[in-house]
């Protein structure tokens, strides 16, 4: 089982939490601007990589606040993600 | 006691161990089930032999060495229906035809329905299998007493079981020896199978590819076939094809060997759990994947405590046995739950990928097609529907419902 750090609580279980796949996906500015590739990229292409992954998740059974970690995904080490919060805002 | 296997002269080698060659007609990518059958119907139906398959650890040691080994067919929808069921028809030829003992078993597989909704969707499901000629049944909770006695099917459970739909057809089959007989038939059409050979990217020339570059010096190919599951968008992504797919870890788990007391396979995906008995006696038990993406092979130990509970509920019986071993794979997830068979924007590139926690099933099937994609360079009618442009017409396959607990 995952020990995750939520920011406000500190480290807990990993059943105490869901998951929120890919962080910092942002909904498109215009998506009338948008062809079909681009609308199902958005849809249904999410990052994959087998190495640091930026991602979310909420602590539903604790304070049920939502954050960001890096997680390494073939080892499951994990990181805050502070550094890059801001960037793609 | 006197073993007479000691005394034997050791067995020959299923297959030979080969260097590469500098170049093939065609490089497969992963020699697990999936990639072998690929090289093996090129072989059988088109005369190709100039074959590769390349694999990075040791022969179907990834997904086709861990899965739980369902074969059924009984997916609603037209494409499925039709892709699944020539799978499992070819099963019921290959035993034969590969000569080499798998213990493919049509044992039947019960699907439970636990709410009035799922069970007018199993329902509406099997008049959908009967009308695409796939065997399907329905059964009230006596008639699947019948069928399997070990299930509590009495109304004290918290999800009674109030119907199953029945597949007769459905069955098992030993994993890791589907994989060496149709090895060793690909070894014998002069098909190298490479070992310890990983593709880390392509060379390219243009809007093809070339070669690849693996682990053990660069490989030239006609045509390359990636059959990676869970690692087939690490490749891709070296070429900037983004695929929908979603790596995750998934589970499964065997008790002791024991007397054969479980006589089918039975899914539930309401309280989320399956199970059957594996012919060596083995309770094999799986349910769904890690919520996160991960390549680790390796999941979390409340996924396993939540499908023992469902198992243990369903058959009070599985209370008295031990867990013995639980394991992991890496599945390729695609949002609608169906495969990507097909071309790629590389002339002579071509993928299968995206089976998720149900390729084993589709083993043959998917070989047969994804071989006449890769000799001809258009898809097989079967997989026309699966090209990856679905996911920009929106013609979504959807067989959540169908695939629901994960198998
Ligand atoms: C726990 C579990 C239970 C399952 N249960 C069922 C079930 O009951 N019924 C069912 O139908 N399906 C089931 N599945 C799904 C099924 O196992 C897969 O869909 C199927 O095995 C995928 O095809 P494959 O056999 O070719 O995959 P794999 O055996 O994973 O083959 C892919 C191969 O590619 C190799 N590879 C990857 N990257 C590279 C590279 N860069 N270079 C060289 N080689 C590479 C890998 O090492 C691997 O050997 C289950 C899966 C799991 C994990
Ligand atoms: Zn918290």
């Amino acid at each position: 089982m995952l020990l995750i750090r939520c920011p406000w609580c500190g480290d807990r279980d990993e059943v105490e939490f869901r998951y929120g796949g890919q962080a910092d996906v942002a909904y498109p500015t215009d998506p009338h601007e948008l062809d079909d590739a681009e609308w199902g990229n958005f849809l249904f292409v999410r990052a994959n990589p087998m190495g640091a992954l930026t991602e979310r998740w909420v602590h539903t059974a604790g304070c049920r606040r939502w954050f960001s970690v890096v997680r390494d995904t073939a080892t499951n080490e994990m990181t805050p993600d502070i550094p890059r919060r801001r960037e793609s805002r | 006691m006197v073993v007479d296997g000691h005394t034997s002269p050791a067995p020959d080698r299923l297959w030979r161990n080969p260097e590469p060659k500098s170049n093939y007609d065609v490089v497969i990518v992963g020699a697990g089930g999936h990639g072998l059958a690929t090289a093996y119907y090129l072989a059988r139906n088109h005369g190709v032999t100039d074959i590769a398959v390349l694999e990075r650890g040791w022969l179907a040691g990834g997904n086709m060495a861990r899965n739980t080994t369902i074969i059924r067919s009984n997916y609603l929808l037209d494409a499925s229906a039709a892709l699944y069921d020539h799978a499992l028809r070819l099963w019921e030829e290959l035993p034969e035809e590969l000569d080499h003992e798998f213990h493919f078993s049509q044992c039947g597989v019960l699907n439970l329905a636990h709410t009035e909704q799922e069970a007018r969707d199993a329902r509406r499901r099997a008049f959908a299998n009967e009308l695409n000629g796939v065997d399907a049944e329905w059964l009230t909770p006596d008639e699947i007493a019948e069928v399997c006695p070990i299930l509590d099917t009495s109304p004290r459970l918290r999800y009674p079981v109030i119907g199953a739909t029945y597949q007769r057809r459905a069955g098992v089959a030993k994993h890791d020896h589907v994989a060496w007989a149709l090895a060793r038939k690909c070894d014998e059409m002069g098909v190298d199978l490479i070992q310890n050979c990983e593709v880390t990217g392509f060379v390219t020339a243009g809007d093809r590819v070339t070669g690849v570059h693996t682990s053990r010096g660069t490989i030239g190919a006609g045509r390359v076939g990636l059959a990676a599951a869970g690692r087939t968008s690490v490749l891709t992504d070296t070429l900037g094809i983004s695929l929908p797919l979603q790596s995750h870890p998934l589970q499964a788990m065997a008790s002791e060997i024991l007397e054969p007391v479980h006589p089918c396979v039975v899914m539930s995906n309401h309280v989320h759990v399956y199970t059957s008995q594996a012919h060596k006696g083995e309770l094999v038990l799986g349910a769904g994947i890690d919520t996160h993406n991960g390549y680790a092979q390796r999941g979390s130990v409340h996924v396993v405590e939540n499908q023992l509970a469902a198992a243990v509920e369903l058959f009070p019986i599985f209370g008295r046995a031990h867990l013995l071993r639980t394991w992991a794979g890496t599945v390729d997830v695609t949002p609608d739950a169906s495969p990507i068979i097909g071309p790629t924007p590389y002339g002579n590139l071509f993928v299968n990928c995206g089976w998720g926690t149900g390729g084993f099933k589709a083993t043959p099937g998917a070989g047969w097609v994804f071989a006449h994609t890769i000799a001809t360079g258009a898809p097989h009618p079967l997989n026309e529907p699966y090209g990856m442009e679905r996911f920009t017409s929106g013609a979504l396959i959807d067989e959540h419902g169908a695939a629901a607990v994960a198998h």
